[in-house]
């Protein structure tokens, strides 16, 4: 024990008087969360519309009215002839292309259905998605409210429409504030990525400046050097968390709605499992370099993969089967479901026992990779 | 007893041999110097003995222990300092000192006295960073962690490389002091100059010890009579004594050059004439060769 403890006193020493690793510590985790969870945004707003009338008719304005009303949109060109779509488009200068053909309200009112035409630009395929499914939300409701008004005014046809209502109400997340369910995981990624690379820099460093040769040739034992280097590693980790998790609180209010004891409880073990990744490829490289990009390697897999940017559910089967082994999704979900729902320790059993199952593969084969003796 | 029994040591590097058949004894009290130059296999044969590194074949005992089967035993009982400095830079001289010495499981205190003369000449910068030592004061605190834990036996692997020359005379001092009082000690090192303060040394090179005995003894492997010959503009000498006939080596020796004959019984004054024939006036005298003429004569 009092070996152990002499190391950790070391490594803390050392980390302190790193001018590097310090600020690294302390000052990014904060910045990078504010940054981010103000840049992560996903909500659409002021999509550019191009406005093509051709029809020019009261339906038409109505539905213009609308669609300028909204906040989504704003209608930044407007013209009634015919032009080329497919030139506008290419411009650049729009995101949407809404063409009203000659005869909208004509075949509106006259046939069972009247079309128009929407162009979108998917080079960003999140707004070109969300942008085509909120204007075909406003078209909807155009049909259902102004259809009937105009119709009602026409006396040779009956009228005859089913209204359906949806009404909607977001649980856990109230007012579908993004930055709730963006910042928690957020701070997951800053936890596994400082805690990943500390720990993977760590045991190379050593390798690289000669020290552990030195190490090497006295009699402390294995389980003690690995023991000590998790040890402040974990610390690290956890300190990280707490600090993110307070900027999570008094900066973007986020809520704690469950067992801050459990959220804990949980970060315990998987920071056991990050360091353990850390001194696994500290224990196969050679350089910090090669360290660096290997962690690299894993954390933009597990990062882009961890459900934070593109929903697990919306991956094809074969990547969601590879986020089953990505312990960054169980935290996110953990998280997500601790903070926000205040789920409790039978709802996450399962990642309970996935994470506790990686910490053990991943530590043991770091123990079995590190040697004294080459 | 023998300190160090190292039978018929291999190790590889792929294609490399770094170590070829080694063997050596090292007596119980002795110093032994590695003489060699870079790249004889020095690093890796103490790499070996202390146990950091597995032989590909032979066998070694060190203190009457397999480094490879007994290695945790072996550790507690012999001090390793590496070639290159290898303590913590960040640390201060007295947190190193304090870490190695409970990772050995005892206190500065407790073994003070075995590193009185070497650390109280560091203990007033105790406060700075190993890192901002200078070299001669790095090796001082390096010796003084490789023996906090009162070792048996000292390995140093070329303890005086890239050091100034008082430091280095002072070094040499402080393991004969060392050793003075019962300390085993393995050398090495690529100053021949370094070998008289040996008991015994072992010239290692491509891999192999060529020779081995005491650093007086060991140069009368040197058969042929060596000459020195003086004179001025050494570089002009050095390439008409090579045009020579009877030549067989010569080569640069300090301010001098170090000359063997062909022929069993050499005349000075023919080389004399020749020399002079060309302008050059030469002084030539019989000299007993030194460690490192003997290395030289050895390599070829």
């Amino acid at each position: 024990m009092r070996t152990i403890r002499f190391l950790i006193q070391k490594e803390f020493l050392q980390i302190f008087r790193n001018k590097s690793i310090l600020p690294i510590i302390i000052v990014a985790p904060v910045i990078q969360l504010l940054v981010l969870a103000y840049a992560a945004d996903f909500e659409i707003r002021n999509l550019k519309i191009y406005w093509n009338d051709q029809d020019q008719s009261t339906a038409s304005s109505r539905l213009r009215d609308k669609i300028s009303s909204s906040e989504y949109f704003s209608l930044t060109d407007v013209s009634f002839e015919y032009i080329d779509l497919n030139e506008e488009l290419d411009k650049g200068k729009t995101d949407l292309i809404l063409n009203v053909p000659i005869g909208f309200e004509r075949d509106y009112l006259t046939s069972e259905k009247s079309e128009i035409q929407l162009l979108v630009n998917a080079i960003d395929g999140i707004k070109a998605g969300l942008g085509s499914f909120y204007l075909s939300q406003v078209a909807r409701d155009f049909s259902l409210e102004v259809g009937g008004e105009l119709m009602a005014k026409m006396p040779l046809k009956k009228i005859d429409l089913q209204v359906i209502e949806t009404t909607y109400s977001f649980w856990f997340n109230p007012f579908l504030n993004y930055k709730t369910y963006m910042v928690p995981g957020i701070l997951v990624i800053l936890v596994t990525m400082i805690g990943a690379f500390i720990s993977s820099m760590n045991i190379v460093r050593e390798k690289e400046l000669g020290t552990i040769e030195q190490l090497n040739v006295t009699p402390l034992k294995k389980y003690q050097f690995i023991l000590g280097k998790m040890i402040p590693l974990w610390i690290i980790g956890l300190f990280e968390f707490s600090l993110g998790l307070l900027v999570a609180k008094l900066v973007f209010n986020i809520p704690i709605v469950g067992s801050l004891l459990l959220l804990y409880g949980f970060t315990a073990v998987y920071l056991v499992m990050v360091v353990g990744i850390g001194m696994f490829i500290s224990t196969v490289t050679e350089t910090q370099q090669q360290a660096m990009f290997i962690s690299w390697f894993f954390l933009v897999i597990f990062i882009l993969m961890g459900g934070l940017f593109t929903p697990i559910e919306n991956m094809p089967p074969w990547a969601q089967k590879i986020t089953l082994i990505n312990p960054v999704r169980y935290f996110i979900e953990v998280i997500r479901l601790v903070m926000l729902k205040g789920s409790g320790l039978q709802d996450i059993g399962r990642q309970i026992i996935v994470v506790v199952f990686y910490a053990i593969i991943i530590n043991s084969l770091a123990v079995w990779r590190y040697r004294k003796t080459t | 007893m023998k300190a160090i029994e190292a039978r018929s040591i291999t190790k590889k590097y792929g294609d490399v041999i770094a170590v070829n058949e080694v063997s050596l004894n090292v007596e119980d009290g002795g110093i032994y110097g590695l003489i060699g130059p870079d790249g004889a296999g020095k690093t890796t044969l103490i790499r070996i003995l202390t146990s950091l590194l597995y032989p590909e074949s032979g066998s070694a005992m060190v203190l009457g222990l397999d480094p490879v089967r007994e290695y945790k035993k072996l550790r507690k009982l012999i001090g390793y300092m590496p070639g290159k400095f290898s303590l913590y830079q960040d640390l201060s001289v007295e947190e190193n000192l304090q870490l190695f010495a409970s990772l050995h499981n005892t206190t500065i205190k407790e073994n003070y006295h075995l590193i009185r003369d070497i650390y109280s000449q560091i203990e007033p910068f105790r406060k700075r960073k190993a890192g901002a030592l200078s070299g001669g004061m790095k090796q001082k605190l390096a010796l003084s962690c490789a023996m906090i834990h009162k070792p048996e036996i000292l390995f140093l692997d070329e303890p005086t490389t890239g050091v100034d020359p008082v430091s280095r005379k002072e070094f040499w001092e402080m393991l004969k002091n060392l050793n003075e009082d019962g300390l085993t000690i393995l050398v090495s090192t690529p100053y021949m100059d370094e070998a008289r303060q040996c008991h015994t040394i072992g010239l290692m090179q491509h891999g192999k010890i060529m020779a081995v005995d005491s650093p007086e003894n060991v140069t009368t492997m040197f058969k042929k009579d060596l000459f020195e010959i003086k004179g001025q503009d050494k570089y002009k000498l050095l390439k008409s004594i090579r045009e020579y006939q009877g030549t067989d080596t010569v080569y640069s020796f300090g301010s001098s050059l170090h000359y063997t004959d062909r022929s069993g019984d050499f005349q000075p004054r023919h080389l004399e004439k020749y020399l002079e024939k060309q302008g050059i006036a030469v002084v030539i005298e019989k000299i007993s060769p030194t460690v490192e003429d003997t290395f030289m004569a050895l390599m070829r």
